[in-house]
């Protein structure tokens, strides 16, 4: 990476998942009454509203849900990068970028399985990342 | 007619007296260039007005910079279509006695930034943790993300998609205050620099500097002003979500959905009743997102009704007659300029105007499909 990105500022609410990603784990929460699985992180559920929730490590693998190739430069990436969409099989979509991957519409094909890679940034933010299930190094 | 005292109706419209590249102004004097402007189009001064709106600055500045003294005030900010917003809060306010001659007032140094504060993104609110870190800049990455989803959903092709601007073209061809007027082709699209992909330039807003402003009252009132009144005879309004990531559907706005029919159903009309049409039209999709939303096309057809000239000059269902934000301009807030456009159909007075509009309806959107407010116009009292 050429620069730095704007890093993520955690808070009571979301400490767990970038705690989370710094050891590895990708973690959602579950509601205990209704079983919705959801993103991005609250001590409730937004499906039936219960405080009674659950934080889990989830599988880290998804599909290519949509994308833009940006083509204006940005300080943290070097010529065109893709700002992506990845549901994941629990079900939660989040923003991501594909690494691994050429930053093409050739390349980047919707619905393509893709797998997290946990990028650290420094010592508190790690960042999850996706790329191409098959391209396992 | 007895049903006068229970309608609004738009009584004074007016953009600022330039629109494009205005350095010379700053932000705030936009807003009270375009409120000064509605004013004069409506004869009144501003001790007449006593409810005020805005969005982008604090209706508290408007009211003190104009010299108004409120007896209500809405400082709904949803983006864009917030001016829409306004209109549908301002009638509750009208019928309710909370007052009696409301101002909406918009102003935007979008281009040339004078006197435009910041738009830094907490990083420790959620776009700043789930989003930015992953290198999106402004609309242009974010708005634009759910596109390939509809496309591979639906069918919908880069030339359909291009096609939204050249129609728009044709619009903004017979406006003289358009910012481009020169016709384009798809192939004209196609060359334009890709911004991100799968968006060129042309398929994108303009980022343009001007204001528009608004002045409501109760309709009982309204043969009392010099211009034909636009009655307002529904609205809707709604919000999703904060985040493009985190739509419901990538294909649909939840909160169109609930806007534009809830106006709708408000306004007491169906799809056939609507003569002209104004969707917020910050990038190429939007249109064709609204046109299903609404209803106005089934799912996945609204490019082929767009590429197919329905909503060109001539077409069955005019839609953004002033050449929209990808032609006419686009401050950052455009929803006030397609209120405008639909108050000059409803009036009669637009450059490029449509034979007998009866009914107009406009459609807004706010943030990245976060927002939507819907207002319907007659040109006759809802009976």
């Amino acid at each position: 990476m050429a620069g730095e990105r704007p890093l993520p500022k955690p808070t009571p609410e979301t400490e767990h998942f970038w705690e989370g990603t710094r050891q590895g784990e990708l973690r959602l929460q579950r509601c205990d009454d209704c079983a919705h699985v959801y993103f991005p992180p609250r001590p409730f559920c937004p499906q039936c509203a219960s405080r009674e929730v659950s934080v889990f490590a989830a599988s880290g693998r998804g599909r290519l849900e949509s994308y833009v190739i940006n083509q204006r430069g940005h300080p943290a990436f070097d010529g065109p990068y893709a700002i992506a969409l990845v549901t994941l099989d629990e079900g939660p979509r989040l923003m991501s970028n594909i690494v691994e991957c050429e930053q093409t519409p050739e390349a980047l094909v919707l619905d393509m399985p893709l797998e997290v890679r946990f990028v650290r940034q420094n010592d508190e933010i790690t960042l999850p990342l996706f790329a191409p299930a098959e391209a396992r190094s | 007619m007895s049903q006068l005292s229970n309608q609004v109706a738009i009584v004074g419209a007016a953009e600022t007296t330039e629109l494009g590249v205005i350095p010379h102004m700053s932000q705030l004097q936009l807003h009270a260039d375009a409120a000064l402007n509605a004013l004069a189009d409506a004869g009144l001064k501003p001790s007449d007005i006593d409810g005020v709106a805005t969005a982008g600055e604090s209706p508290t500045a408007i009211a003190h910079y104009l010299g108004i003294t409120p007896t209500w005030v809405d400082g709904t900010a949803v983006g864009g279509c917030s001016f829409m917003i306004h209109v549908r809060h301002a009638v509750a306010a009208l019928l309710t006695g909370m007052c009696r001659t409301v101002l909406i007032t918009h102003g935007e140094s979008g281009r040339s930034g004078v006197g435009r504060g910041g738009r830094r993104m907490d990083a420790a609110s959620l776009q700043g943790q789930f989003e930015m870190p992953f290198g999106p800049m402004g609309p242009t990455t974010l708005f634009t993300l759910p596109v390939l989803r509809y496309m591979k959903r639906y069918g919908l092709t880069h030339e359909q998609l291009a096609m939204v601007a050249v129609v728009q073209r044709q619009w903004a061809a017979q406006n003289p205050r358009a910012s481009y007027r020169d016709p384009i082709t798809v192939e004209d699209v196609f060359a334009s620099r890709m911004i991100a992909y799968p968006f060129h330039l042309l398929e994108c807003c303009l980022v343009t500097d001007g204001g528009g402003a608004l002045i409501l009252t109760t309709a009982d009132r309204a043969g009392d002003f010099p211009q034909p009144p636009a009655y307002v005879w529904g609205t809707g309004e709604s919000v999703e979500t904060p985040m493009v990531s985190q739509m419901e559907d990538l294909t649909t706005s939840r909160a169109f959905s609930v806007a534009g029919p809830a106006a709708m159903r408000s306004a007491g009309i169906s799809h056939g009743d609507v003569d002209h049409m104004m969707i917020y039209d910050a990038f190429a999709h939007l249109p064709i997102y609204g046109l299903e939303d609404l209803g106005f096309c089934e799912r996945g057809t609204a490019g082929a009704f767009i590429a197919e000239g329905n909503t060109a000059p001539g077409g069955s269902l005019p839609l953004n007659t002033n050449g929209g934000g990808l032609s006419y301009m686009h401050s950052g807030m455009y929803g006030m300029y397609a209120l405008q456009e639909s108050v000059r159909q409803i009036r009669g007075v637009a450059p490029a105007q449509v034979a007998d509009v009866e009914v107009s309806l406009c459609l807004g959107v706010g943030g990245m499909f976060g927002a939507s407010g819907c207002v319907v116009m007659g040109r006759q009292p809802r009976s």
